[in-house]
Order: C-alpha cells, then structure tokens, then sequence
C-alpha cells in the first residue's frame, strides 16, 4: 500500500506541473496586464513612466521563457513566488483565505452527509412512496437550482422574516471571526453558505446513495441475510449501506475537493473572504502567480482528496488491494 | 400685589423653561457627539498595497486615509467647493512668490505619528520628494501631474518650500492630493517600499488591524491636532466587492455607509425599506464618460463622421432619463460642471452634441455622412465590461446611433482587454471614463490632449491647435484668461474637430445611517474620507 501512496504523490508532480504550465500560457494570452489595471482602473489616467516601472517591478516586461523558467525554479523549490497584486507571497494570500473555505467546505459535507445518506437511504427504501416522491422532488431541487441563487434568497428571507419578527431586519455577520475566538459569530457567518451550498452538495449524493441501494438491496446477498432471519436494521446498516457507500465516498471525495476554490459565486454573494473570491480577484486582476498557484492548489486538492477516496476503498471493502 | 404677580411669574418661568428645552434640544441635535464605531463598507477587494504614493484605487484611499495627514485638503466643511482648500498641516495656504513660481508652506508643530516620533517639515518635504520624483524602483501613480515642480526644499524643521519651473494655476490643487500621505522620513530613508504593507501615520486615527481582503480597524488618536477630532472612537472598514451585499449590510445595520456611490435601484429600495433610517447625499461626481472615436482607423479620420456621430446623441434628453437607472445626471462639457472654468449651459449649446434642438442635429448629422460617403455607416463600440454607468452609456449610445441610421454594436471586454485595445488601437470607438480626484479642470482635461503630447490619449490624432492652448492655459494664472482658453480648448476637441465626446458627468449617490453625521459629500470618491469630522447620533 506504501508503494501505491508513493506512486500516487509522485504521478501528482507531472499533474501540477501540466497544469499550471497551461495556465500560465493561457493567462499570459489575455490582453492587457495587471498593471494597467492597477492604475488606471478607477478611470484616470496614468503615468507611462509609472506603468514602465509597474511592469519591471514585477516582471512582465521580460521574455516569456525566462518568466517560465523562473516559475519553474520556484515551484520545484516550492516557492510559487508573490502576488503581482499584493506583493505578498502567494502562500500568505491563500492562508488567509484557506481557513475560512475549508470550514465552509466541511461544515458543507457535515450538513450534505447528514441529509443525503438517511433520506438517499429511505428513498431507496421506500421505492415509489410519497416518501420516496418527496425525496427525489427535494433532490432535484438541489440540483436544478443555482446555490448562489438559494444564497441570495436565503439572504433575504433571513431579512425579511427577521424585520417581520423584530421589527428590524438582521443579517449574519460578514467579516469572518475565527471559531475560537468567537463560535457563535463564526457559526453564524458560515451557517448560510454551508447549507446552501450543503443542499446542493446533498442533492446530489442523495441522489447516488438511492440509486446505489437500491442495485445492492437486489443482490443475493442481501436476500439471503433477510433469509438467515436478520432484522431489518442490521441488513441494511450493515450489509446494504456498507456496500453500497463506494460510489457516494467517491462522489463525496470529488464534491469536497471542488469546494476549496470552487465557490466561487457563493463567496461572492455570502461576502466571504475565501480561496474562491480570490480566484476571481486574481484572474480579474490578472494577476498571474497568484492564478498559477491557486490553479496548482485546486489540482492537488482534488488529486489528494481522489487519493483519501481510494485508500477508504480498501477499508471499506476489504477485497480490494493497492498493487 | 405679591399675589396678582404670581401667574404672571409661572407664566413667564414656564416660558423660560420651554425655550431651554427646545433651545437644549436643538444644541444637542447639532453638537457632536464623541463615541462609537462606524462600520462601513469598501466596494472593492482590498487595494494592492497600503502606499497611497503608489496606488490610484479608492479602495486603498477608503481604507487608510483615517490614519494619514497630508499637507493640504479640500475643505471638509464644504467638500462641494472646487476651489477652496484647506490647510491640513500646514498652518495656512501660502502666496506664491517668485512670479508666482515658489509655495512655502509652514508646517504646524506637536503633531505625532503613531509611534510618537514628532513630525517635522523634513517628513512633508520627503514624503512629497518620494511622490514627484520616485527614486528607481519606487513607483509614484501621479508624478506627472507635479512635471511643474523643481525642487521640494526644507530650510528650517518648520518651513517646506517648492520651487516650480513655471508659474501654473494647476499647482496648488494637485498639493489637495488624497493620496500624497504624509511619512516619515526616517522610514522612508530606510526602505522605501515599507509603506507597502505597513501603516505608520499621523492621522485622525490609529492603526490597529487589517485582515486582508476583509477589514481594516483603526482607533481614535488620543493627540490629533485638529481638536475636537475625530468624535469616534474608532471605525471598521469592510472590503464587500458585491454590491447586494453592501445594500444589505445597510439595511441590516452591520454597516452604517457606503462612502463611494450607489446606483439609484439600491437609494430608491433603501430609502422604500428604511425610510427616515436612511439618509441621502447627491453630489455631481468628477467622473464622466467619453466616447473616442479611432482617428487613425478610416472612416473616423473624417472630421465629418466623428461630428455626425455627436450631433446624433441628445444628452438634454438622455440626462435625465437615465439618471433613474444609472450613475450619471448632469450635462455638461470636458469640465467638471461644478467648476468656475465649466462652460454655461449657452456656451455649450453652442457646440455640436449639446444643440437645444435633436432633430436638426440630428439633420445634420445625416447630412454629414451623406457628404462623407458613409450613410450606411456600422461599426463596434469598445466598452468596458462594468454596469455603472458604462453598459447602461453604451446601451444608450447604440440606440441614439440607430436614429440617424448608423448600426453599431457592443463589444464588451474585461478591464485588461479594454486597456490593451485602446493601448494599440485596435478598436473603432472607445467608451472610456475620465475620473479625477481633486477638480482640477487643466491637469483633469489633460486626456484631451492629441496622442503624440499624452500617451493615455487613444484618439490617435494629431492637433497642434489643441496642443498650443493647453499649453497656453497649463501657464496661464489669470482665472478669467485661463477660462477664455479653457473655451477654446474645448472647442476645438469637441465643436471643430470632434476628437472626443464628453458624456453625461456621473451623479453620486451616497446612502447612510440617518445616525452618521457630520460627513458631506464631495464630488469625487477619493476626497474627505479621513472620518474625522464623522460622529454617531446614537
């Protein structure tokens, strides 16, 4: 199993490496520049001799090759170099956005696991009841409907019924407090954002985890149990769901690792200061190291998280083997 | 007779009492309060960096304008004046001398930068060194506006001095800077670029936290020389790039205000929800857009289509119709309208795109392209990809087009792809904006300038007539001859050779907490944001 964890960590490298190849070519075809926006975005004009000296403080009036293989120097040493925005490293912008996606993006999983399992599961249950019906209506909802769209109206409807009951609208906080340093202003930040983004989450994995039971609660296997005599309950916790939770850990693994850096809208609607505004700030400002790294950041979330995914296999079914 | 005097006596102590009460009432509505926090919103993510040398966002002006001083300022008591100024830390507006070539300024004494270290004339004259002429490696956004200066000199701890190359009208408001904070010299003398990432100033307030890309903090300084200010005890600036959520936060009263502007949809579902919670500032804005046609691209070298293309705009009309919908209002020419050097509603009626009558304009119009061969004339509109006020102008531009038989289409593009078009002339027409701080009508009208005197010019037309005024008007300290020029210098971009298209000046709107007071709008987002004279009503 080391031997495939090893193999694993070092096929990620060429991964990286492709990808942020591609993205610093297609960043670099954009026209226009980071400094040019820098200066003159807010409609005046500027100085050439400002500009002349904003390209060659950071860089970009030198040739193409020599940026690249710059780049490529620093991401071998790990150094992915500083934001042509900020002048920070690029490691400084994206911890300070990291903590509050990922608690987003876990809270969002708690909230989708919650929901999607046990329902995914009676639906499959209870095949063509109301029950089942209302399920499946409540996952297509999840599906069709943006989760920036249920983010704005969340959002109002919060004001609404909060102006209705106290006579003056309320609004969860928007600057993000740390969960130890104040949980109950925290929680209250990222309550909204990880259930809107949590129903969309869980529409989907309800979705697979019914339609999962109901091929494993076909199979003999399960036919038999219920012959041995087996109480309900047990075939399905421990025969059923065990066996049927391969594709819902994979379509869960895959659904938590677009969230670090994928929620994009929903930051933007929810004012969180998260990896997914800086995403659209950085590719806005084209602000082109900081795009690289957070490119090479979202391609390693996914290739570890699809990593974590394939090792749970082996622990939930023990016939698999990593050689 | 002691008796009979009584009712008298009660009535006229009760009279006394009810004044006191009415007169203590309206003292108390008009008096400052000290306390509090405001919490407001910054409509950007965060600024580059914290160097207000380096930047031109408003965003880094919104955020760390509270804990700097400048030299001078725009009056804060009335922001709405374009030609009164104020003395920030200097103790008056000086006289120049020298032929009207020498400003010398004397530094008010007991001010302190947050570490304690006294401010002298030294840190003035090196802070605006490091601005009008950037040693390498230091970028300075608006060195060119100070080309006129020689020298910044300090001849005592007390006194700076500049010395122009020649005398100008425009010196004096660029010093009204918002941007031109005030360092220290020993910091700056030791690297340059700590500014960057670091705030040390001598403000209103001090620094106390920023979160990038989510807030900034600052707290009261305890020695701030302009007592009593500030009244608060400290402010919370909230980067919110979306707007719904800036709206909401003012609804909900997690923030009090949004200094920069919001458009007329989010006053009018304020004002509807809110009521007497919320309070409205207007003010013209020293932001307009302007249309430039591509004088190096057939068929907008002919004089005749680029003037066809202006009388066919009704902006009488147009102004107030979509001042419902969009950030813009006023009518007016190349200047800001607020301004003495602004041209009167005759002056430009007398001009091609500001006739009183649109149908005979537009006649004429048509009559133009007929003789210019291009009737059927159909072209793209460059515009950039932001709604206020450019996609609702551009919108606007393509119909007005569309009357005189003229087909164009939108393209809109990114901030970068815009800039890079323009920079190499690769478009047709152009919607650009040309937004200024301080009104400064010759520096501000600078963008007018043939392509060949100023590179950010992107008509790509040559026009020494034009040249020649400026020129004229830049040397000109005479206010009633330098308006003559400034006439003439509109005229010829806009009546005689259309080289560009002065749009609708942008109307500010300003949505606060009926409980903040104290601040007035100005006609410009970067000016009067140090929040000292703010205080909470609560």
């Amino acid at each position: 199993m080391y031997q495939y964890i090893l193999k694993r960590v070092l096929l990620t490298i060429p991964t990286l490496f492709g990808a942020a190849a591609l993205v610093f070519l297609l960043m670099r075809l954009i026209p226009g520049d980071i400094c040019m926006i820098r200066l003159g975005g807010g409609g005046a004009t500027f100085d050439p001799k400002a500009l002349a000296a904003c390209h060659a403080e950071i860089g970009i009036d030198r040739p193409l090759i020599v940026q690249f293989l710059e780049f490529v120097w620093g991401a071998m040493r790990l150094d992915f170099g500083t934001s042509m925005w900020s002048g920070k490293p690029v490691i400084v912008e994206i911890g300070a956005r990291l903590p509050v996606s990922l608690e987003i993006a876990l809270l969002a999983t708690v909230v989708a696991v919650s929901i999607a399992i046990p329902l995914g599961t009676i639906s499959a249950l209870k095949q063509n009841s109301w029950l089942d019906v209302a399920v499946r209506i409540f996952a297509i909802g999840g599906i069709a409907t943006p989760s920036f769209w249920i983010g704005i109206l969340s959002i109002l409807l919060v004001l609404d019924v909060s102006n209705a009951i106290r006579g003056s609208p309320w609004m969860p906080p928007i600057d993000y407090v740390p969960l130890w340093q104040n949980p109950i202003a925290n929680l209250s930040m990222v309550a909204l954002p990880a259930i809107t983004v949590g129903y969309r989450y869980a529409a989907v994995s309800m979705r697979m985890t019914r339609s999962a039971m109901l091929e494993v609660m076909k199979e003999d296997y399960i036919r038999t149990a219920r012959a041995k005599g087996l109480i309900n309950k047990l075939i399905i916790n421990r025969h059923a769901l065990k066996n049927a939770l391969l594709p819902i850990v994979t379509l869960i693994g895959i659904e938590f690792a677009f969230l670090i850096g994928g929620l994009v809208v929903t930051e933007q609607v929810f004012n969180i200061n998260g990896v997914g505004r800086l995403f659209v700030q950085a590719v806005q400002n084209q602000d082109y190291t900081l795009t690289q790294a957070l490119v090479m950041l979202t391609v390693a979330v996914f290739v570890f998280t699809n990593l974590a995914v394939d090792l749970l296999y082996g622990w939930l079914d023990p016939r698999i083997r990593f050689n | 007779m002691l008796a009979r005097k009584w009712p008298l006596t009660i009535l006229v102590a009760t009279g006394c009492a009810i004044a006191v009460v009415l007169l203590s009432g309206r003292a108390t509505a008009e008096t400052p309060k000290r306390g509090g926090t405001l919490t407001y919103m910054i409509p950007a993510d965060a600024p580059p960096s914290l160097d207000g040398h380096r930047e031109a966002t408003y965003a880094l002006v919104h955020a760390v304008a509270p804990f700097y001083s400048v030299l001078m300022r725009v009056d804060p008591e009335n922001p709405s004046d374009t030609t009164h100024f104020t003395c920030d830390l200097c103790l008056e507006i000086p006289t120049p001398t020298d032929d009207g070539k020498t400003f010398t300024f004397k530094i008010r004494q007991g001010v302190k930068f947050q570490d304690g270290t006294p401010l002298t004339a030294a840190d003035v004259a090196a802070s605006w060194h490091e601005i009008v002429f950037p040693r390498k490696g230091v970028l300075s956004a608006r060195q060119n506006w100070y080309s006129m200066v020689d020298s910044v000199e300090t001849p005592d701890a007390t006194t700076v001095v500049f010395k122009l190359k020649f005398a100008t009208g425009v010196f004096l408001p660029s010093l009204a800077d918002p941007y031109a904070f005030i360092y220290e010299k020993k910091i700056l003398d030791t690297d340059p670029h700590w500014y960057e990432n670091n705030v040390m100033g001598s403000g209103p307030f001090h620094f106390v936290n920023y979160t990038i890309g989510q807030s900034i903090e600052g707290v009261r300084n305890p020695d701030y020389y302009h007592p009593p200010e500030p009244y608060l005890d400290g402010f919370k600036g909230l980067f919110a790039p979306k707007q719904s959520v800036r709206v909401d936060a003012i609804r909900a009263d997690r923030a009090a205000v949004e200094f920069r502007g919001l458009p007329p949809s989010a006053r009018d579902e304020l004002t509807a929800d809110l009521g007497n919670k919320i309070a409205v500032q207007t003010s013209d804005w020293n932001c307009g857009n302007l249309i430039t046609p591509n004088s190096s691209r057939k068929p907008f070298d002919d004089v005749r289509v680029r003037r066809a293309l202006l009388l066919a705009i009704d902006q009488w009309h147009g102004g107030p119709a979509l001042s419902k919908i969009a950030n813009v209002h006023t009518v007016g020419g190349i200047v800001f309208p607020g301004s003495p050097l602004a041209a009167t509603k005759q002056e430009l009626e007398s001009m091609a795109g500001f006739w009183p009558d649109i149908e005979k304009s537009r006649a004429e119009a048509r009559r133009l392209l007929k003789e210019a061969g291009a009737e059927n004339l159909s072209f793209e509109l460059l515009n950039r990809n932001v709604d206020q006020p450019y996609k609702f102008v551009g919108i606007w531009l393509v119909d007005e087009w569309s009357k005189i038989g003229v087909h164009a289409t939108q393209k809109v593009v990114p901030t970068g792809p815009w800039f890079a078009a323009m920079r190499s002339g690769d478009f047709d027409v152009v919607v650009e904006a040309n937004c200024n701080s301080i009104v400064n009508p010759v520096l501000d009208t600078q963008k007018y300038l043939p392509h060949d005197e100023f590179v950010e010019n992107y008509g790509y037309y040559k026009d020494p007539v034009e040249a020649d005024i400026y020129d004229k008007m830049l040397h000109e300290i005479d206010p009633v001859k330098q308006r003559v020029l400034m006439r003439a210098y509109e005229k010829q971009i806009v009546d005689v050779e259309a080289h560009e298209f002065p749009m609708l000046w942008w109307e500010r709107i300003v949505v606060a907490r009926s409980y903040v007071k104290g601040w007035k709008i100005g006609p410009s987002h970067y000016i009067n944001q140090d929040l000292a004279d703010i205080w909470l009503d609560q």
